[in-house]
């Protein structure tokens, strides 16, 4: 795709005056990294970094009968949600596999607001008209929010610079409507990197004013604006899935160690019939970490073997700026035993054709301090 | 930035050769385009390498990539100290940075490189 025909965030010329090295990510003209991956990697951790992910689908469900639609197409419970809370969630095919993973947000009993992934949203939309048989309105919002996540332990401080709305009261998965810089904003206590922070839903139009504010109110903490190269390796530290990765159309939750977003007890919805038969069957392979023991690393795609057999494929992998270890994470046979239950297995990751000894180790790699 | 000793390849390597040893390394503009390098696997001394076939792998947190030989040759030495600090190849492309010296076996395969002029060209109209 050249360029030109690529789609643009509202912050595109901010990534470009910062001098960011740009990618197309699926379809869109994104920054994988401005002042360099490890040096953003760390500030998240450490301090306080900024991205935008306005690349990011929004679908708006509103309606009486919105949450029937919702509990339909999630494997998660919604019901249990309060008004101002978010779930992680999931679509599922009726064979079990995913759509896509997502989080819902029940902004009014009649309202919830879906974030999904940027490749899948229009797949997304489509997925959950189809299933829409209680004329609930279901609207691809994409275009009508930018997003920002603010994300590290200092996240808190340099929002507060910056907006009268009560951020204190708000806990992890939860949300709040409010302003910043004089405009309408969705606070959501989310993210994508393991760390405490924030992500906020804005109008395009506002994007690079806020994003300027937050940058200067940053300042003091040491913020830096960081790329997708950046958010790459924090969310696989956290071994949060990505779509396409530990996540497809060919791999059910229950093989994606999700076993604890799905809500068998709430009722029907797509995919569960496929997860119950699957759950009596039991499941042929797991998702596991594992760390490189010898020099190599380990990346997304590369054949895992056990004692010379073809046994799997590395998810996503590569060096981890926090472990300071190569590490990765793969799908192994069940019936290897130990595989993804029990870590200490000894595998091979095939490094251009050579085998490169590796541990299973449990999943996350990265747990942030309470 | 770019020494006007050296020949240049459209892959971005450098290659500097005396008494018919080539020296070879990435140049400045390919480190930055990579980012962070934290892995450098070197040919094996007394490996034949042939011109744009894979002689090395230059890895950053990002993603593994090849090296093309810029000449064919034999691998007369490899530089051992990137396997501890690959990050030699960021801090100083051109010289402690560099990758293997090659005994070259096609002498005049030098003189189709770029100078430093046109490399710097062809470089500053990627960015």
């Amino acid at each position: 795709m050249t360029p030109s025909s690529l789609q643009k965030t509202a912050l595109n010329s901010v990534h470009r005056e910062l001098g960011a090295k740009m990618v197309d990510f699926g379809g869109w003209d994104m920054p994988v990294e401005y002042s360099g991956l490890v040096e953003e990697h760390r500030a998240v951790r450490e301090r306080v970094g900024l991205f935008d992910v306005s690349h990011m689908g929004e679908l708006e469900i509103h309606g009486p009968r919105a949450l029937e639609l919702v509990q339909k197409v999630t494997v998660n419970d919604a019901s249990k949600l309060a008004i101002g809370q978010a779930q992680y969630s999931a679509l599922l095919y009726d064979h079990g596999g995913f759509v896509d993973d997502i989080l819902v947000h029940k902004v009014t009993p009649e309202h919830y607001f879906l974030c999904v992934n940027a490749s899948n949203q229009d797949k997304d939309f489509a997925h959950i008209s189809t299933l829409n048989t209680v004329n609930a309105t279901v609207e691809n919002a994409g275009p009508r929010f930018a997003q920002l996540a603010i994300q590290g332990p200092l996240a808190k401080d340099v929002l507060g610079k910056i907006t009268n709305t009560n951020l204190a009261h708000v806990k992890r998965y939860h949300f709040v409507d409010g302003e910043v810089c004089g405009e309408t904003a969705r606070f959501a206590r989310t993210g994508y990197t393991g760390e405490d922070g924030w992500e906020i839903y804005v109008a395009p139009e506002h994007a690079e004013r806020i994003w300027r504010a937050v940058m200067a109110a940053g300042k003091e903490q040491g913020i830096l604006p960081c790329g997708l190269g950046a958010r790459n390796t924090l969310r696989m530290e956290a071994a949060m899935p990505l779509y396409g990765h530990e996540i497809t159309a060919s791999i059910s939750p229950w093989e994606a160690g999700l076993d604890w977003i799905v809500k068998l007890e709430k009722g029907d919805f797509v995919g569960r019939d496929a997860l119950l038969q699957q759950k009596a069957a039991g499941i042929t392979r797991y998702l596991t970490g594992f760390e490189m023991t010898s020099r190599g690393i380990g990346r997304d795609g590369y054949e895992i073997q056990i004692g010379g057999v073809g046994a799997g494929w590395v998810t996503s992998g590569g060096p981890s700026p926090t472990l300071n270890k190569n590490i990765g994470m793969c799908f192994l046979p069940a019936a290897s035993g130990t595989a993804g239950k029990a870590p200490g297995q000894t595998i091979d990751v095939m490094v251009r054709s050579r085998g490169v000894s590796a541990v299973t180790v449990p999943l996350p790699f990265y747990k942030r301090a309470k | 930035m770019y020494p006007e000793n050296y020949r240049y390849t459209k892959e971005h390597e450098w290659v500097h050769v005396e008494n018919g040893v080539a020296t070879i390394g990435i140049t400045f503009h390919a480190q930055k385009e990579l980012g962070d390098i934290v892995y450098v696997e070197v040919p094996k001394v007394g490996t034949h390498v042939e011109q744009g076939k894979t002689f090395a792998v230059v890895e950053s947190v990002k993603a593994a990539s090849d090296i093309f030989a810029p000449v064919s040759g034999e691998v007369v030495e490899a530089n051992d100290t990137l396997a501890a600090t690959p990050e030699l190849i960021n801090a100083e492309p051109h010289t402690g940075g560099w990758i293997a010296k090659i005994k070259l076996s096609v002498p005049e395969e030098v003189k189709a490189l770029l100078s430093a002029v046109d490399y710097q060209a062809f470089a500053g109209t990627q960015d």
